[in-house]
């Protein structure tokens, strides 16, 4: 639970993605929430019920609502905890590297530093737990190997950083509350501890610093050059694995810590096709061998969804749109969570469904929400848009341009009285539909400060045609040309 | 035995034991002289050895030295050389000739004539001249023994080394020289007494200046190169031999055991032959003197001979004991270089020892050894913890303390001062690695093991063994299995390129070498403060020439030919905050522990008060600018200690990284501005170290490599003329060296591969370090990326402007689509394309808080990005 949620804080398009779905598919969401908990908190008894099971009725025959339960448990496991394959598809010289790399440092003591670079989603993590979780079967590498792990994210400073460590490492415990005086002592104490290894002798140590760029944005990039610098001399032997999205990371480094790092980078660039994305989408929703209801498992695995042409379609604007795992998962998501007793498969209408929310824009579905004095704001803005070519505006002129309208053409719309055109405006700024240009409010009066939309033309043409009962002028009036 | 065959000369010549030999050096006309007291080979076999008696010539006593004498001195004059500085054993293949030596009596005139003749009237041991015997002289008097031992060092012959050399050796090292000298009153610490101390240090300055540094050192150089490596060398060893002892200790201190230690005394009489020198002894008169915090190892070393009565030991004993330490003196005492180059081999052969002394010990348990390491009551009661069955144990912690100390020693330069700091920062609470061996000590030393437990520190070695961490200091656990160690030519090559293992010298640094160390030996010398300026690109060896430097200076001190100096290291960027550099100077000098401010004070009051007393300190303050602050005090006081009157402060420094080549930063401009100013007021030295050229760089790799063969020379040029186009930084050259044996390792499973690392490996390694992933960053990237991306250059040859919103991009977004014949997609979907490109930095973007209104640039050449798309 607490690698996914770290995860979920470090993927950045939670920003956009993740808000945009939440607010239209509030049905889904709740069920999906519950599901990630389900998966979360019950994830470890759910193998043992499997096999338990699978040891009474070895080819038993379970009810619908028992085996969508299992599928649901066992893909959910799948999409949302991130379990590790077995083997990395087109990873396999990433791979190999990597684990040599670190079994030189746990079996020969050798200092190494490395950086695996590549984008969000490109299997950076997983490429690390998968080459650990291989390193760790060697028994000379367990009993040896200790790790520490930083996050960017997390470990915002050296100072925190060093706490981290030093925790991981289990040295507090050693010379009890001195540790943790102050910063100076700390790293004072740190250095010392790795300056009193050497390679033969001490344990090796691994750090991995994910979300490696922020930590080359800490003070003096002091934690960096001391990890390198420890690699770079004969101290205790250390392995540095940074993990990174940003391509330009070494230009973030400074100098003296640029030439101390190793300048191994262990790119991620997945050219994968559309042919293996459907094969692995595939490999994805289909069922364990030791699925308890073979016959079940048989009718799920051969079930035809991706030769569908519709559905082909979709995956392909997909994979147009993004290659990522993560993005690929959580389009599966929903598609799971739509299977029930009644409808024990995946058709081929959850996942065009599935995908339409997907693709569905934020913004405009939070249009829907608005009241209609809101929208004619928001119209009335479109047109001082086109009018000034993208200056800002202010209340006022926002609340002419609406007066305009009631005058010229308004049948079934009414005056309203300015604090209430207010009220509505603030409203849109809460939303953050529209923003203020300069930071500062506080200097002008609320009715001149120059605001900006937010939004795209498209984005409003796409919620007027979909808003409920939108009076007929209003429409006509933001398709108008002009005011 | 031994014969000579020179090159180019038909004759073979015969050197037996006893004979007079001349010893190849670095004056041309004037080789050593000594004599032959055993022939031996080393543990491998191949090397034959000699251990000699060395003769000092005229030239070779420093003048002052000479006025001792009363009259002019001969020229064919030579001394029967009794000092103690000098390792006897010498590789056979640097004896010239055998030479004529005949020993006059005091007061026999030098016949005239004879060319080929040395005449040997009186000894010389550093400081005074002796009436010597003829016994010792004459080849045909001396006891001649067989020699050329059948096995290796375990057992060698039980010959010579009874009174002279060995067992004085045998003394820890660098630490030896440091007790004398704390227990004379020279001690960097030791506020508590004091001796003439500075006007007898200054007289023995060294006759072995800079230049003659060097010259021994391309001598060195040429000799390795040549394939023979000969650590034999006198003058050579002088600079670098630890245990050159210091006159001035020697008189003190004999006096003082005449005074205080009769028994020992005699001991130590009875224990050597040569009176001045003992064995055993050196640390207790450090044990009663030791100024701050007393090793108690010694200390109980000295109850247990104090206490108990003078033991009856006979020379034969002993000299077995020394016997069984011999072994490893040559190791102990071949000069620096080698001695790294040597660690492993030694390592192991510690290991070995230890196993042998455990033995020794107990095949010695009956004799007389016994009764003279029996701990004392006093010993048991301080080593109560000592029960009998956590003897094993004990036993094992223990070998692990001395091998720390050992590998502390080999440490280099921080050896002297490292174990300064440990006497001196006991008090402190804070724990720092050199105080746990201390505070270890007493509860695992016993005595019998005190027996072996000089010798070994003499060793400078890096033992591998592991050592549990206890006490209050923590530190990284200790591996549960041992690491393993190369096992192939790859492998090996890729230990020696790692730019951690240390390298057995600096080529390519002569010149800077030499600069440094002339700069603060004269500083030293002179008693005055100063300060040095190193500037240059990060890897370029300012570091590790400093170090260099310090490393022999501090050898140079030992052994007494330049006063006795203190070295801190300080590093910017190993500290959170620049006043933290007060702090760090105040605890390494004094081991107190203070705030920034009162650290500050303290500092400014000793580098402003008169104490005659006080040390030369040297202070290195590595990564200078990052001192910067921003009334700039840090650096201003650094700059500033060493130009006042008393401060004898020197600054040979601030080995910094700064970089004035690169682009220069805001800070940087203003610390040029202090720069200046420093330098005119101050004087300040400033030199530059330059980006390695492609030919250095080559050297460095193959010195590093030493013969290992796994390059081929073509492969090897291209990396090193890439680099030195690129950054002339030697740790990338390493590091691409590296790579390219695992590369080449991993493509040995072809059958074409030559086993060598080769061109098209070196090529692969380089592309991956040096080629940008832009290019496959962009073909991978999925449709609806490029298209922006192309969407997003279009805009820019719309605008006319290297910028342009998201807005404006995504309706060139929406167009492309359409041409493409692709759904368009919605603003949500565009952003979050937008965005996983500007994670990658293919795009700069502002805050995605904006928005639809964020503006957008390409981080990648225009160019670049339509090829790569068009690649596709």
């Amino acid at each position: 639970m607490h690698v996914m949620f770290s995860k979920a804080v470090t993927e950045g398009g939670l920003v956009v993605g993740g808000l945009r779905r939440r607010a239209e598919l509030q049905d889904y969401a709740l069920d999906s929430a519950l599901s990630w908990s389900r998966s979360g908190w019950w994830g470890g008894r759910v193998g043992f019920r499997v096999t338990m099971s699978k040891r009474k009725m070895t080819d038993a025959h379970l009810s619908v609502e028992e085996c969508v339960t299992q599928v649901q448990e066992i893909l959910r496991e799948r999409f949302c905890r991130q379990q590790l394959p077995d083997r990395l598809e087109g990873l396999e010289a990433q791979h190999k590297h990597l684990l040599e790399l670190l079994r030189r440092t746990a079996v020969h003591g050798e200092s190494n530093s490395v950086l695996i670079v590549g984008p969000r989603g490109a299997g950076k993590t997983m490429l690390l737990k998968c080459v650990l979780r291989d390193l760790l079967e060697e028994k000379e590498v367990q009993k040896n190997l200790l790790q520490v792990h930083l996050n960017g994210l997390l470990q915002t400073d050296d100072r925190i950083a060093l706490k981290e460590i030093t925790r991981q490492l289990h040295l507090e415990n050693v010379v009890g509350d001195k540790v943790f005086g102050s910063f100076a002592e700390n790293l004072a104490f740190l250095l010392e501890a790795l300056k009193k290894g050497d390679r033969s002798s001490s344990r090796p140590v691994l750090f991995v610093l994910d979300e490696f760029d922020l930590f080359a944005h800490h003070k003096n990039q002091t934690l960096l050059y001391n990890l390198f610098d420890v690699s770079q001399s004969a101290q205790a032997p250390v392995a540095v694995v940074g993990l990174t999205c940003r391509l330009d990371v070494l230009e973030l480094l400074e100098k003296r810590v640029k030439s101390r790092f190793s300048h191994r980078q262990i790119h991620l660039l997945s050219g994968t096709t559309f042919p293996q994305f459907l094969q692995r989408v595939r490999m994805q929703l289909s069922l364990p061998d030791d699925f308890p209801d073979k016959e079940f498992a048989r009718d799920w695995n051969t079930g035809t969804l991706c030769e569908n042409k519709s559905v082909e379609e979709a995956l392909q604007r997909h994979f147009n749109s993004s290659k990522d795992f993560r993005s690929m998962n959580a389009l599966l998501m929903f598609c799971l969570s739509r299977v029930s007793a009644t409808k024990p498969a995946v058709r081929p209408a959850d996942l065009l469904e599935a995908s339409r929310l997907c693709f569905c824009d934020a913004k405009a579905n939070m249009l829907h929400g608005l009241s209609i004095l809101e929208l004619c704001l928001i119209i009335a803005m479109k047109h001082l848009n086109d009018v000034y070519e993208g200056e800002p505006f202010n209340l006022q002129m926002v609340h002419n341009e609406f007066k305009k309208f009631l005058q010229r053409k308004s049948n079934s719309m009414y005056n309203f009285e300015q604090p209430v055109i207010m009220k509505a405006f603030e409203h849109l700024q809460q939303l953050e539909l529209i923003r203020p240009v300069d930071g500062s409010s506080a200097k002008t009066q609320k009715e001149y400060q120059l605001m900006r939309l937010m939004l795209d033309h498209s984005q409003i043409m796409e919620a007027l045609q979909k808003y409920p009962q939108c009076p007929t002028d209003v429409k006509q009036w933001a398709m108008s040309a002009f005011g | 035995s031994l014969s000579i065959s020179a090159e180019g000369l038909p004759r073979i010549t015969v050197i037996r034991t006893g004979q007079h030999i001349l010893i190849e050096g670095d004056d041309e006309d004037n080789p050593y002289v000594a004599k032959v007291v055993r022939l031996f080979g080393d543990e491998s076999g191949r090397q034959k050895k000699a251990e000699v008696q060395w003769f000092a010539r005229v030239s070779e006593v420093p003048p002052s030295k000479l006025k001792l004498l009363g009259r002019e001195p001969h020229p064919q004059e030579i001394f029967y050389y009794e000092g103690r500085s000098c390792e006897d054993e010498i590789d056979a293949e640097c004896i010239l000739r055998p030479v004529q030596v005949k020993h006059l009596d005091g007061a026999a005139p030098f016949p005239d004539s004879d060319k080929d003749t040395l005449y040997v009237k009186l000894s010389w041991d550093s400081k005074t001249f002796r009436v010597v015997d003829s016994a010792l002289v004459d080849p045909d008097l001396a006891s001649s023994k067989p020699s050329l031992p059948p096995s290796p060092p375990c057992s060698p012959p039980a010959a010579a080394p009874a009174s002279r050399g060995p067992p004085r050796r045998a003394l820890p090292t660098p630490d030896l020289a440091v007790m004398r000298r704390a227990s004379s009153g020279e001690g960097r610490y030791s506020r508590a007494t004091m001796s003439a101390g500075k006007a007898e240090a200054a007289e023995a300055e060294s006759l072995h200046s800079v230049t003659k540094l060097s010259a021994s050192k391309c001598l060195s150089a040429k000799r390795r190169n040549a394939s023979a490596r000969t650590p034999g060398v006198r003058k050579k060893l002088e600079l670098s031999s630890p245990e050159k002892p210091s006159p001035i200790s020697e008189d003190a201190l004999s006096r003082l055991l005449d005074e205080e230690l009769e028994p020992e005394v005699t001991l130590a009489h009875r224990l050597s032959s040569s009176p001045p020198q003992t064995f055993s002894l050196t640390p207790l008169r450090k044990a009663h003197r030791g100024p701050v915090a007393q090793d108690p190892a010694v200390v109980l070393n000295k109850l247990s001979i104090s206490d108990s009565p003078p033991p009856s030991r006979d020379h034969s004993s002993r000299a077995e004991v020394d016997n069984e330490n011999s072994p490893m003196l040559p190791v102990a005492m071949t000069p620096r270089s080698s001695k790294r180059k040597s660690a492993q081999l030694v390592s192991s052969r510690i290991r070995k020892q230890l196993n042998l002394l455990d033995n020794q010990q107990d095949l010695n348990s009956d004799g007389e050894d016994e009764d003279e390491f029996v701990p004392s009551k006093k010993e048991m009661q301080s080593s109560s913890e000592d029960d009998d069955g956590e003897e094993e144990a004990e036993l094992h912690s223990d070998e692990e303390v001395v091998l720390k100390k050992g590998r502390r020693a080999a440490a280099g330069s921080r050896t002297p001062r490292s174990r300064q700091k440990t006497q001196s920062s006991t008090r402190t609470p804070r724990k720092t690695p050199n105080k746990k061996v201390k505070v270890r000590q007493p509860e695992n030393s016993t005595s019998h093991r005190v027996l072996f437990f000089s010798p070994l520190l003499s060793e400078q070695i890096t033992p591998s063994t592991p050592r549990t961490p206890r006490g209050a200091t923590p530190s990284i656990p200790c591996r549960s299995l041992p690491a393993r160690q190369p096992a192939n030519v790859l492998e090996e090559a890729r230990t020696r390129l790692h730019v951690s293992s240390v390298p057995e010298s600096l080529p390519c640094r002569e010149q800077e070498f030499q600069d440094i160390y002339s700069f603060v030996e004269s500083k030293i010398m002179d008693g005055t403060g100063g300060c040095m300026y190193i500037s240059g690109v990060p890897g370029t060896g300012k570091t590790a020439t400093v170090h260099e430097v310090m490393r022999c200076l501090q050898h140079a001190a030992d052994v007494d030919e330049i006063p006795p100096f203190h070295f801190i290291e300080i590093n910017g960027m190993k500290m959170t905050d620049p006043h933290q550099a007060y702090v760090q100077i105040q605890q390494k000098l004094t081991g107190q522990k203070a705030t920034a401010d009162h650290a500050a004070a303290l500092l400014e009051k000793r580098f402003s008060n008169p104490a005659p007393r006080k040390e030369t300190t040297v202070l290195l303050v590595d990564e200078l600018d990052l001192l910067w602050t921003r009334k700039q005090n840090v650096m201003y006081n650094l700059f500033d200690w060493p130009t006042r009157r008393h401060a004898r402060l020197l600054l040979p420094g601030g080995a910094d990284h700064r970089q004035h080549h690169g682009p220069a930063g805001e800070d940087h401009d203003q610390q040029g501005g202090e720069q200046t100013e420093v330098v005119v007021e101050e004087g300040l030295t400033r030199m530059s170290f330059q980006p390695y050229s492609f030919k250095q760089l080559q050297q460095i790799i193959t010195s590093r490599l030493n013969k290992v063969k796994a390059f081929e020379e073509d492969a090897l040029q291209l990396v090193s003329r890439k680099v030195a186009a690129l950054s002339g930084d030697a740790r990338r050259c390493l590091d691409i060296c590296r790579r390219a044996t695992e590369i080449c390792e991993h493509s040995a499973a072809e059958p074409s591969a030559t086993g060598l690392v080769g061109m098209s490996h070196v090529m692969e390694a380089l592309n991956e370090m040096f080629s940008s992933a832009y290019t496959t960053a962009i073909k991978c990237a999925s449709v609806q990326e490029q298209l922006f991306l192309r969407a997003v250059i279009a805009e820019f040859r719309r605008l006319g402007l290297e910028e342009a919103t998201f807005q404006q991009v995504f309706v060139q977004h929406q167009a492309l689509c359409r041409v493409e014949g692709l759904q368009p997609v919605s603003v949500s979907e565009g952003l979050a394309v937008c965005q996983r490109l500007g994670a990658c930095r293919l795009l700069l973007l502002e805050p995605s808080r904006l928005g639809v209104l964020q503006r957008i640039r390409i981080n990648v050449s225009q160019d670049d990005v339509l090829y790569s798309l068009k690649a596709d």
